[in-house]
């Protein structure tokens, strides 16, 4: 069963990542928790992402398209990352859930991924 | 509700919650989710009447009368489709009439726990179970804490007692010869409510402290079986871990490990009865799990007295402990004890001979690994044994803590 992760971080933690005293423990961190998922060998995929100022958000109205700088939602906490690891079921993903950094400063959803798709028919 | 009847309902249902299910539940044939109903409804009846009425002299069997006329209303309802049962009915209201005439109703709690830790039960629902019928927990608390979503813990909770009504678990003690088993499942179920609430060392005061209801339920346990050295043991055990609770974080909130505690930040009186327990189960001469745990946390706990650790006697009980119980941990102790005790390589080769694939994901393990390796000064290895450690940690103090010991 496949599970996504969604990392959310407050603004003061995101900006933990370029700030020079606090980097090394922020990424020590992070990089601790992503370890030990791929060698858990239940990894999929995922990754981190840049800070959401460098987001650009697309819409279609009227078919009109309208860009917006920053992301979808301005909130206090943000995505910083997501990963997607398949595991027997939600105990286990809620368990690696509890282990990312960001449930201990922000918080990280749990989402069970829809399955593809079925192929077309012939 | 005023403040005065809002504390003294609180303190009934703290103090009597199992009780009174146990008693009732034991009363209507096994029907637990039943009994909850019919208590739930007369701690409502009490909510709304206390107030106005005054707290009566005997809150426990008020409560009681009231849960047992809902009780009984229910089951006539019933028995339209089966004869109502004369002796539920008869052994409910002599019920009332002991709880009415006398201070004391025989304490069913130990029935309670052993329904709940029974075989039939999924091993994984026993601990909630006794968490939410002897001392009262809500569905939500428990879920928080063995980290299952809400909504899937009530639904397991339920299950469960459908299950017991349904197979008709029996509610007895059972036998002496099927005792000790599956008294060891009612010990194991408390044991893992602890662990739970251990590792979470944030103190959240307004958060359930499931250290603390562990702590109580093995109270429940020692209390009734007084002659059962384990359930002292285990109450000794849980107790000396607690005691340390204010130690195990300093002033800036960073992890402080167990051997460089301030002793004086133990709870002393904590300490004194752990001891004091375990004296009392090591003179009945029934050696156990629990009891050598304790010993382990005991000769732990001599270093407030003597100011060291007594290593090799540490390492001896692990070793002991190892014949109780072969579990990951203990040969983890074992390991890091001898290293300690006699040179960190000799620990390490205890340390080497555990299988690899059951450890993959066990963060003591791998914290235990990289403590080793950088005794032996191999550096590399250890940070990357401290990293791994760190990403299979859920606790952000001890994570600092294991980034800190990185060089």
């Amino acid at each position: 069963m496949e599970y996504m992760l969604l990392f959310t971080e407050p603004a003061t933690e995101l900006a933990k990542r370029n700030d020079p005293a606090e980097a090394p423990a922020y990424w020590g961190a992070w990089s601790a928790y992503c370890n030990a998922l791929a060698e858990s060998g239940i990894m999929v995929s995922g990754a981190g992402l840049q800070p959401p100022d460098t987001a650009t958000t697309v819409r279609i109205r009227d078919g009109k398209r309208t860009l917006h700088d920053g992301p979808y939602a301005e909130a206090k906490e943000m995505l910083g990352g997501f990963f997607v690891i398949n595991v027997p079921d939600l105990d286990a993903a809620l368990e690696w859930a509890a282990r990312s950094p960001s449930s201990s400063y922000g918080s990280t959803e749990v989402r069970p991924v829809l399955p593809p798709p079925a192929p077309p028919t012939p | 509700m005023d403040a005065p009847a809002a504390e003294s309902l609180d303190a009934t249902v703290r103090r009597s919650y199992g009780t009174l299910l146990g008693y009732l539940a034991s009363r209507a044939g096994g029907d637990l989710a039943g009994a909850e109903d019919a208590l739930s409804e007369a701690l409502l009846a009490a909510v709304q009447q206390w107030p106005v009425q005054g707290i009566p002299d005997k809150p426990e069997a008020w409560l009681l009368a009231v849960a047992r006329r809902r009780l009984t209303d229910d089951q006539r309802r019933h028995a339209v489709r089966e004869r109502f049962s004369e002796a539920i009915q008869h052994a409910l209201e002599s019920a009332e009439q002991l709880a009415v005439n006398s201070d004391e109703f025989p304490d069913e709690r130990l029935k309670l726990l052993f329904v709940c830790a029974h075989p039939a039960i999924d091993e994984a629902i026993r601990t909630p179970l006794m968490l939410q019928t002897v001392l009262g927990l809500d569905a939500q608390d428990i879920a928080s804490a063995f980290l299952v979503a809400p909504a899937a813990m009530a639904q397991r909770l339920v299950r469960a007692k459908a299950k017991i009504k349904a197979a008709a678990i029996p509610f007895e003690v059972p036998e002496r010869r099927d005792w000790e088993e599956r008294f060891s499942f009612v010990l194991d179920a408390i044991y893992a409510a602890f662990t739970c609430g251990w590792q979470s060392s944030s103190d959240d005061p307004t958060g359930r402290d499931m250290a603390r209801e562990a702590i109580r339920l093995g109270d429940v346990a020692a209390t009734l079986v007084p002659d059962e050295p384990e359930a002292l043991g285990l109450l000794a055990l849980m107790l000396h871990c607690h005691a340390r609770r204010s130690a195990r974080v300093d002033g800036a909130g960073r992890y402080v490990p167990l051997d460089l505690q301030t002793t004086a930040l133990w709870d002393q009186a904590m300490v004194d009865r752990a001891e004091t327990l375990l004296r009392t189960a090591a003179g009945m001469g029934r050696p156990g799990r629990f009891q050598i745990e304790a010993a382990i946390q005991s000769a732990h706990a001599q270093r407030r007295v003597t100011g060291r650790v007594e290593w090799p006697v540490v390492a001896a009980l692990y070793h002991w402990l190892i014949t109780f119980t072969p579990a990951l941990g203990a040969h983890i102790g074992h390991a890091i004890a001898t290293a300690h005790a006699t040179v960190p390589a000799r620990g390490w080769e205890l340390l080497e001979t555990l299988p690899k694939e059951r450890l993959a994901n066990h963060q003591p393990y791998w914290a235990a690994r990289a403590h080793l390796l950088a005794q032996l000064g191999r550096t590399r290895e250890a940070n990357q044994a401290f990293e791994r450690a760190m990403g299979l940690c859920d606790d952000p103090t001890v994570r600092a803590y294991l980034l800190s010991q990185m060089t």
